[in-house]
């Protein structure tokens, strides 16, 4: 399978979105909205569930399941006012000491001008900042597209997995392509290029684990199934989170955030090599 | 040894430039070589005090992409630097602070692993040793020759400068043209204070994209420092030739940090 084929398979339209992962990995989904500043974000979805019946704080990406819906959700590109609600919930979790669970699933933040204005940046760079300190633990699962600081807004998290066909990558394959090559029909080859599957992720450490999707009837592994009953892929999820709370639970809260912190102090050391705090020397 | 004796004799004729900050700063794509992180740090610190930090990376080419290493290459030989970073210890107005400069002459000041450990390290020597860091940033955005790995340098670097301003450091961000996506999206804009340089284009998308998206043109002054301020994103715009005055005021209001 060609990497250009998984990027297509995240954007599949069919997909599970956020609503199908917790109307069937979840219970009793309690929605919260608004971002307490003055605005509802809908391209981010979220609230309190309970988990095999322990409360937890569940959020993430939403595109819509038809054209309405994608329209009121801005097919899953937050705005500011997205990522402080996400924010806001997740504080809300630290309170309560309740895990915090998100899905990954967009094109990227909102390129506009009132997300400008009104600072996207600063939500971003704010939720980075803050997820790092979260003294719950955080388990982030990209379904879909995971796509540049729009994704990662929401994915600073003690684990990190992705499905077996979803992307995380630093930008779009077009707008890799364009960037780089000035030509953004080139997305093939810059999918090709950009290393962005799972596959590719776990062997940077980038993330810890791989959901298969195999035999699980998810619409792009259908001529790989099997005649045996799928799997459904919401019991793998299920599977993947309770493993994850179960090696988290009983760390303090400042042992996770420690850990996190390591976690996203240390991924690239491999490739840095080098040893020690900063070396000064007179120039 | 002094600064101005280190740098190559090309970036003199940029200093000629700095008398007309105003128009050095257009365009926005293909910047004119003009102001170096070299000239800013001696317009900065107390003449000869800045200690430049050292590092020893080894080549960094994740996606083992063409033709980057080659650029990367080309680019400290012409510059002499070995990314687009410069950080150091240093005394502004005889108070000591950690100085990190980005160059935008260098890949567009794009964010790889080598500047984001840079910033990272930068920040945790800060708080080694209680001083106060000043970053004055620069950025295209993410380099997108390091892939995913470029991306991670926004929670790294996000998460390490946290962690300084809880222990009670003082961060000043100070953001020159242009400072988007990536670094926008991180470091850039997690300051205790915020500058911006006067004209300085901050913003997470590009101007580009924005236009194409909604399918209009931007109002003019659009992610100018002006702009950014007017809707509460930054404490002050100062003009260069202030900037020294400034961070020195500031240190100064500032004497449990130092």
């Amino acid at each position: 399978m060609k990497a250009i084929d998984r990027v297509l398979a995240a954007r599949d339209k069919d997909r599970p979105k956020i609503t199908d992962y917790i109307d069937n990995v979840f219970t009793d989904f309690f929605e919260q909205k608004g971002d307490l500043l003055g605005k509802e974000d809908a391209s981010i979805y979220g609230g309190i569930a309970l988990f095999h019946g322990k409360p937890v704080t569940v959020l993430g990406h939403r595109k819509g399941n038809d054209i309405t819906e994608n329209v009121t959700c801005n097919f899953g590109m937050p705005g500011p006012e997205g990522y402080r609600k996400a924010l806001r919930l997740m504080k809300q979790a630290e309170k309560f000491g309740r895990p915090i669970i998100t899905f990954v699933d967009t094109p990227g933040a909102y390129p506009g001008l009132e997300a400008e204005m009104y600072g996207i940046s600063q939500a971003i760079s704010g939720n980075l900042a803050a997820m790092s300190s979260l003294k719950v633990p955080v388990i982030s699962i990209v379904t879909g597209e995971g796509s540049s600081g729009g994704a990662l807004g929401i994915a600073v998290a003690n684990r990190v997995y992705m499905l077996e066909n979803a992307v995380y990558s630093v930008l779009s394959p077009e707008g890799f392509a364009s960037i780089l090559w000035h030509d953004s029909a080139k997305r093939d080859e810059a999918a090709e290029a950009m290393k962005l599957t799972a596959k590719d992720l776990l062997e940077f450490g980038v993330i810890d684990g791989i959901i298969s999707e195999r035999g699980s009837g998810l619409k792009v592994v259908a001529e790989e199934e099997s005649s045996k009953a799928p799997i459904r892929i919401y019991d793998r999820i299920d599977r993947q989170i309770s493993a994850a709370l179960k090696e988290l639970e009983g760390k303090s809260g400042d042992q996770l955030a420690a850990e996190r912190f390591e976690k996203f102090r240390s991924f690239d050391q491999a490739f840095l090599a080098v040893e020690g705090s900063a070396r000064m020397e007179n120039i | 040894m002094n600064i101005v004796d280190r740098r190559k004799s090309k970036f003199a004729r940029y200093k000629t430039l700095r008398e007309n900050p105003e128009e050095i700063l257009e365009p926005l794509i293909k910047p004119v070589k003009e102001y170096s992180a070299r000239d800013r740090i001696e317009d900065i610190v107390d003449k000869g005090s800045f200690e430049e930090f050292e590092f020893d990376f080894p080549e960094t080419n994740p996606l083992e992409f063409d033709g980057y290493v080659e650029k990367k290459e080309e680019l400290r030989e012409e510059l002499s630097i070995h990314d687009a970073i410069i950080a150091g210890e240093c005394q502004i107005d005889k108070r000591k602070a950690v100085l990190v400069v980005m160059d935008k002459h260098f890949m567009m000041a794009s964010m790889g692993m080598e500047l984001g450990e840079v910033v990272s390290r930068s920040a945790e020597y800060a708080m080694d040793n209680n001083l106060p860091l000043i970053i004055f940033t620069a950025s295209g955005g993410a380099r997108m020759q390091e892939g995913i790995l470029s991306l991670m340098q926004m929670a790294k670097t996000s998460a390490v400068i946290e962690k300084f301003k809880n222990a009670g450091g003082l961060y000043i961000a100070v953001l020159t043209h242009p400072t988007t996506g990536g670094v926008s999206a991180s470091f850039a804009t997690l300051g205790d204070i915020t500058l911006a340089e006067t004209g300085a284009l901050v913003g997470f998308a590009g101007p580009r994209v924005i236009e194409q998206t909604i399918g209009e043109k931007l109002p003019e002054g659009f992610q100018r420092a002006e702009f950014l301020q007017e809707h509460g994103f930054v404490d002050a715009v100062v003009q260069r030739e202030n900037m020294r005055e400034t961070l020195g005021r500031i240190l100064r209001l500032h004497p449990r940090a130092c």
